[in-house]
């Protein structure tokens, strides 16, 4: 049985989703700063993580309107635990190193790319709004990674070394990054969802360019999707990444009083 | 905030015998300084293909090198909230509080190259420990209402400061200093008002303010630097117009804007601190000199945090830097053969 899965309300499973996505993501970039290889990337890590945050924030507060039950974008954010979660395992992953944090940035960003393009042309007036205003940043994201991507692997051997070694450690995570659940069908039947595993096709060729470009490789990964966001389920890693995020919601509840 | 002479008393005795031996050809220099002289008093700005004093070139390299690292080493303390910011909003303005923080840095490294040195052999000062940084980030953040404090004070006596500092005679560190200074209007009402929204929270909220406040105080008035009675080299900076207040002045000017507002923040006013009728101004005690040289000396209980993380964010990034180098390298020659 799956207790943590809902499908009582899909839009707002979908867009929690997306919402999920950028807020996880995001903090991850805001891990960065003050941390950067220079000052210009630590710059630049920073205009990753607002943007992100910044849809995580439209996102969220849709998904809460959708959900009608009176609760904010803060609320989803902060007081939710990991099995309510449903971003997907590879925003979760830990930075690492710049290899890794890059290697990741393109695959999602390129996922983000496809999927936000997709939704521009959702029936839902909003989500399609925060769509078009998303792709634009993301496109910015997708093209930074890339570029990141092909000068650090074909810069140096060490360069190459990471580059791959983020590929090697985040590609058992793709196959989940196309997985449609029924109540995401059902949106996308409507028009209103973009079905994952619509995107499939055109992101590996995508990503294939960029990782020819590079001269890096995919890994030999089984290709199955061993557990599922939609089932609440998640990495070791968020439930720290939430620990720290969420640490002042939790010890000074709102129901106390406490004002931020 | 950052642009206080840190150096202590034997540093700039050294410093002081070394200029008196620049100046060995007196006619044509004398000459020179008099033009420079007539130029500042005429409030023109100086630009980096001006003839200048070397004395005035060594200040302001060191002023204004000393600014930015303590922009850079500013972005620790803050950084350690940054993936705690209590909402989604106060999250996106820390972060985007410490990319200016890094803007800044990078404007003001680029304002000190015009002066001769390069960003790379200043890193490399503060790295090796030789450069120095403003006292206030040796101090660590440990609540929430410390991010909201640093806002509060640390930007708005940067703010005290640099004000005046965009009418420095020195044109880029001038211009610099007004984009700078919108900038950290900003950082100062951000950190303002998430302490307004804490103190309408909760006794434990409020407590986390007075706390901050007691901490965050006194180490804000020493960024202004020692008392005037120590300064030896006001007079000099003062005519050559690179500094237009005196260190006291500002302090009092800074206290005497701030108390009011702590006030209005339900802060407990700390014991010494007294409204004089007569001068209508806030009075307030000697601070502990002491403490702040001790501090300048890398004692303070963050110094060598701040240090190391800076070390280790320059060694963890060495590898990204040379592939970087050495793409750009393959991407030029491969152009040059095209
Ligand atoms: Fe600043
Ligand atoms: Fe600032």
């Amino acid at each position: 049985m799956n207790i943590y899965r809902d499908e009582s309300n899909p839009l707002f499973q979908y867009v929690v989703g997306l919402g999920d996505d950028a807020l996880i993501l995001g903090h991850r970039w805001s891990e960065w700063l003050s941390k950067g290889p220079n000052l210009e990337l630590d710059i630049a890590a920073s205009n990753l993580a607002l943007d992100l945050i910044g849809q995580a924030n439209l996102l969220l507060e849709y998904a809460a309107e959708v959900e009608g039950a009176g609760r904010s974008a803060d609320d989803l954010a902060y007081l939710r635990d990991t099995q309510d979660f449903r971003c997907h395992w590879l925003c979760e992953q830990p930075n690492e190193d710049w290899g890794v944090t890059i290697a990741r940035m393109l695959m999602f960003s390129t996922y983000q790319y496809l999927r936000y393009s997709a939704l521009m042309q959702s029936t839902d007036r909003q989500l399609a709004e925060i769509a078009a205003k998303a792709l634009k940043e993301v496109t910015y994201h997708r093209r930074f990674a890339a570029e990141w991507t092909v000068r650090l692997a074909q810069g140096t051997d060490e360069g190459h070394r990471r580059v791959q070694n983020g590929f090697n450690i985040l590609w058992r995570f793709v196959p989940e990054l196309f997985e449609t659940s029924g109540g995401e069908r059902t949106l996308a039947n409507d028009g209103i969802a973009v079905a994952s595993d619509s995107l499939e096709a055109d992101w590996r060729e995508t990503m294939d360019e960029v990782m020819t470009k590079a001269g890096v490789s995919a890994p030999e990964t089984s290709g199955r999707v061993m557990a599922s966001r939609h089932n609440g389920h998640h990495s070791e890693h968020l439930g720290h990444l939430l620990c720290e995020m969420q640490f002042l919601q939790r010890a000074y509840p709102k129901a106390s009083g406490a004002t931020w | 905030m950052y642009t206080t002479d840190l150096r202590t008393a034997e540093e700039k005795a050294a410093a002081e015998k070394a200029g008196l031996k620049l100046a060995e050809n007196p006619e044509s220099i004398a000459e020179l300084e008099e033009i420079f002289q007539a130029r500042i008093d005429a409030d023109e700005y100086i630009e980096p293909k001006d003839w200048m004093p070397d004395g005035y070139r060594k200040t302001l390299t060191r002023q204004i090198s000393q600014h930015a690292h303590s922009e850079i080493i500013g972005m620790f303390p803050e950084g350690n909230w940054v993936t705690r910011a209590p909402t989604l909003m106060r999250k996106l303005i820390l972060i985007a509080k410490i990319q200016d923080e890094a803007g800044h840095g990078l404007y003001l490294y680029s304002a000190a190259e015009t002066l001769g040195t390069s960003r790379a052999e200043m890193v490399d000062q503060l790295l090796s420990g030789k450069a120095k940084f403003s006292t206030i980030f040796n101090y660590p953040t440990m609540n929430w209402a410390d991010i909201g404090t640093v806002g509060w004070l640390v930007d708005g006596a940067a703010i005290t400061n640099q004000i005046p500092l965009c009418r420095c005679s020195y044109g880029p560190y001038a211009r610099a200093m007004v984009r700078v200074c919108k900038e950290e209007s900003f950082h100062q009402r951000q950190g303002y008002e998430a302490l307004l929204a804490m103190a309408k929270g909760t006794d434990a909220q409020r407590k986390m303010i007075q706390d901050a406040f007691d901490r965050m105080f006194w180490p804000s008035l020493m960024m202004f630097g020692p008392p005037d009675s120590d300064s030896m080299h006001l007079s000099q900076n003062t005519i050559w117009k690179i500094k237009r207040f005196s260190n006291d002045e500002l302090r009092q000017r800074f206290v005497d804007a701030t108390i009011p507002q702590a006030q209005h923040l339900g802060i407990t006013i700390p014991e010494g601190i007294v409204f004089n009728e007569e001068t209508g101004h806030w009075d307030f005690p000697d601070l502990d000199w002491d403490e702040f040289w001790a501090v300048v000396k890398g004692d303070g209980v963050c110094s060598s945090n701040r240090m190391d993380a800076r070390r280790k964010a320059v060694d963890d990034g060495a590898w990204v830097r040379e592939a970087a180098t050495a793409y750009a390298e393959k991407q030029a020659q491969k152009s040059s053969a095209a």
